[in-house]
């Protein structure tokens, strides 16, 4: 197959703000930079952050990075790597303000400064009063910093390949990472490209549940390059369940809705929290949150006809407050409930929102795996940042406001490592034939698989979903995770046999979910096999069979590849200059 | 008349950031492409190529077009994810 070729000094497959953060810092240095994103940039899933980013500014209270960094370790419960996060608290105020330079509008308070609201697990002196650290713009900053992101590299002249697929990575017998073939979704035509740095950032992967706040793009498929490719995925049991999402849909309900005043209530009408959490109550960290709301359900004291959701109450705010701070969620109730949380409470129930684990990485952005005795070799010419990364600063838990701090300030220092690697590899590395080839072959086969009895994608791509709902939630113990490996291994070996009907080379959206459900897959797999084999409760990771978080054996990060299963490495418990945060019982 | 865009490529640009756009613009597709009219099929197709955000306020009731067809579209998008 002769496949037309593009040269570039760097590659970045994603163009949410981990990778048009990236590219913006690398063509501003005057590399040839590519991005390649499946949907057109400004529709990648940092569109739909509503509620903001984190900084310690102390523009409303006192603050400082370290506080910060503090919570983040905390939240993390303690899995999180502390020179990458006293790394990244640091940058996060700069971060704010190159946003700000770069044009997003940021909501302001009556002196000029920016407006900054309280979420969840942010405190004040490590550990005291609720501390307010959300930068946002009203409730779209996702969009503001989309948006000016990609101005500015409309600007800056980064050459974006809108709508097309990466299909697979690239690499040489030595190891070396040389770029990757993708496919142009309007009409099927491949295209090889190549580049002396390939950057993954490629969001997360919460299409693999069934439940989920994340859009129908966030198939993890960066995340199953790299699988392929030899990378293991780090602290993949690690998925958020965002407390509030709209029982049985999974729309989001930001936690600014309680940051504003809002609380959950059981069938008797309790107020819950203040029994899981008296101190922090509704705004205690997610994970917590989540667990509170799935014990009063099984504990029979969920509300509806099948006690299957607790309620959130926000009309005791007022209409004026509901619709000046929180106009987007009043219109989602609306919308698909037929509800207004200014008269009537929501019925919430957990939602899966974020994936922890990822692509493991340094906090320069370098992917790294085991080599020999090193647990954190770099992979030269690949770097990952963002959602699809691990590097690691969410550790077990995420903290909300984290996520777009995290990929903004690793999407930059990701491309400051590369501009430093372009300075020493000066030329492009030949290609690799026999990388190419498994490439082309994995999309090809979706062309060529003929007519015949088959499995069909949509029946695959539901029953995994179903199977990693039901075995792999926010309560896990060994019978269950272990049904759920089987499940998912039986699913895998069925997807041999997928077929797809459609081969034309126009908007074919079948041959992308195919290759999609591949890699969620891989993604899936990866997850429940890191769950099944991780015996404590930690953050995210609940087991009803091992309750307790157990540091002397599990205080390290799992890394599961297909060829030797599940591995583990240690935590980067030293931070860059201050002293390391030793691990505490989480209470809120 | 036929339409404007065949089935494949609304699939495709029915595909956004956000879970709400997705679920309001796919049972719309899925519901209503096999009687959609010209007139439908045309501003569906131009609605399509509004930003999210845009999208998103339109279809939330926050904004209002000028423009009575995307209004009437708007409104039948709403209905079809309820209905
Ligand atoms: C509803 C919701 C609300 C949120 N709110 C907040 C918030 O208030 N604060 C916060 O900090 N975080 C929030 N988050 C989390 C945060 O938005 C995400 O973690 C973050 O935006 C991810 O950014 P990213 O750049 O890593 O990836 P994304 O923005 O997900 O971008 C991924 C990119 O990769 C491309 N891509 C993927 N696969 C391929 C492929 N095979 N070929 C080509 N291109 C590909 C996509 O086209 C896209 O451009 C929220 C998440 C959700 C779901």
């Amino acid at each position: 197959m002769d496949i037309p070729r593009r040269q570039f000094d760097s590659l970045i497959i994603g163009a949410g703000g981990g990778g048009l953060r990236a590219a913006l810092q690398l063509s501003n240095a005057d590399a040839s930079v590519a991005v390649v994103s499946k949907v057109f940039p400004t529709r990648s899933h940092t569109v739909a952050a509503q509620g903001g980013m984190n900084a310690a500014l102390a523009n409303v209270l006192p603050d400082n990075w370290h506080w910060h960094m503090f919570d983040t370790v905390k939240g993390s419960d303690y899995l999180g790597d502390q020179d990458a996060i006293e790394y990244m608290c640091r940058a996060a105020p700069k971060a704010v303000y190159e946003l700000e330079h770069f044009g997003v509008p940021f909501s302001r308070l009556d002196n000029g400064r920016i407006y900054q609201r309280p979420f969840g697990g942010q405190s004040q002196n490590f550990g005291g009063d609720q501390a307010a650290r959300t930068c946002a713009a009203a409730d779209r900053t996702g969009h503001a910093i989309l948006h000016s992101l990609y101005q500015q590299n409309i600007r800056a002249k980064t050459h974006f390949f809108d709508e097309y697929f990466a299909v697979d990575l690239l690499k040489d017998d030595e190891g070396y990472v040389l770029g990757a073939l993708a496919f142009n979704i309007h009409n099927g035509e491949p295209v090889l490209i190549e580049a002396k740095t390939t950057l993954l950032a490629t969001g997360g992967a919460g299409q693999i549940f069934r439940t989920t706040t994340n859009a129908l793009i966030n198939t993890g498929d960066g995340m199953a390059m790299a699988l392929r490719a030899g990378v293991p995925l780090m602290d993949m049991e690690f998925f958020q369940f965002h407390p509030t999402g709209i029982a049985g849909r999974g729309m989001l309900i930001t936690e600014g809705a309680r940051g504003e005043g809002g609380y959950l209530v059981n069938a008797d009408g309790e107020r819950l929290m203040e029994r899981y959490a008296p101190k922090a109550k509704d705004l205690a960290s997610r994970d917590v949150v989540s667990r509170s709301i799935a014990i009063e359900v099984r504990e029979g004291r969920g509300c509806g006809p099948n006690k299957d959701h607790v309620m959130l109450k926000l009309d005791h705010l007022g209409e004026d407050v509901i619709q000046k701070r929180l106009p987007g969620i009043r219109q989602t109730c609306i919308t698909f409930l037929g509800i207004d949380p200014a008269e009537a409470p929501i019925p919430i129930f957990p939602t899966l929102h974020y994936t922890m684990g990822g692509i493991p990485t340094n906090r320069f952005g370098q992917v790294v795996v085991p080599v020999k005795d090193t647990p954190e070799e770099p992979v030269p010419g690949l770097y990952a940042a963002g959602e699809c990364a691990c590097v690691s600063v969410h550790g077990a838990n995420r903290l909300g406001g984290n996520s777009l701090l995290d990929i903004l300030v690793f999407g930059r220092a990701a491309a400051n490592h590369i501009i430093d690697y372009l300075k020493e590899n000066h030329h492009h590395r030949a290609m690799n034939d026999s990388s190419l080839e498994s490439a082309v072959a994995r999309m090809q086969r979706w062309d060529n698989n003929g007519s015949g009895d088959g499995e069909t994608i949509s029946d695959l791509r539901n029953e995994l979903k179903t199977v990693m709902e039901e075995h792999c939630s926010v309560f896990r113990n060994d019978e269950v995770l272990g049904e759920g490996v089987t499940k998912v291994e039986q699913l895998v070996e069925r997807f041999k046999n997928a077929r797809i009907s459609d081969h034309s080379d126009v908007f074919n959206t079948a041959r992308v979910e195919a290759l999609e459900l591949e890699n969620m897959m891989g993604v899936a797999l990866a997850t429940i096999e890191s769950a099944y084999a991780r015996k404590e409760s930690r953050g995210a990771h609940s087991r009803t069979d091992y309750t307790e978080r157990d540091d002397k054996n599990w205080m390290r990060h799992s890394l599961y590849s297909f060829e030797a299963g599940v591995d583990y490495k240690p935590v980067r418990t030293k931070p860059m200059s201050v002293d390391s945060f030793p691990p505490k019982a989480r209470v809120y | 008349m036929p339409l404007p865009v065949e089935y494949s490529e609304y699939k495709w640009r029915c595909r956004r950031g956000m879970l709400e756009l997705d679920i309001l613009l796919n049972s719309y597709l899925d519901k209503n492409y096999k009687t959609m009219t010209r007139e439908q099929g045309t501003a569906f197709d131009e609605i399509l190529d509004y930003p999210d955000q845009v999208l998103l306020d339109l279809l939330m009731g926050n904004m209002q077009s000028s423009d009575q067809s995307v209004n009437m579209i708007v409104k039948r998008i709403r209905e079809a994810v309820t209905s």
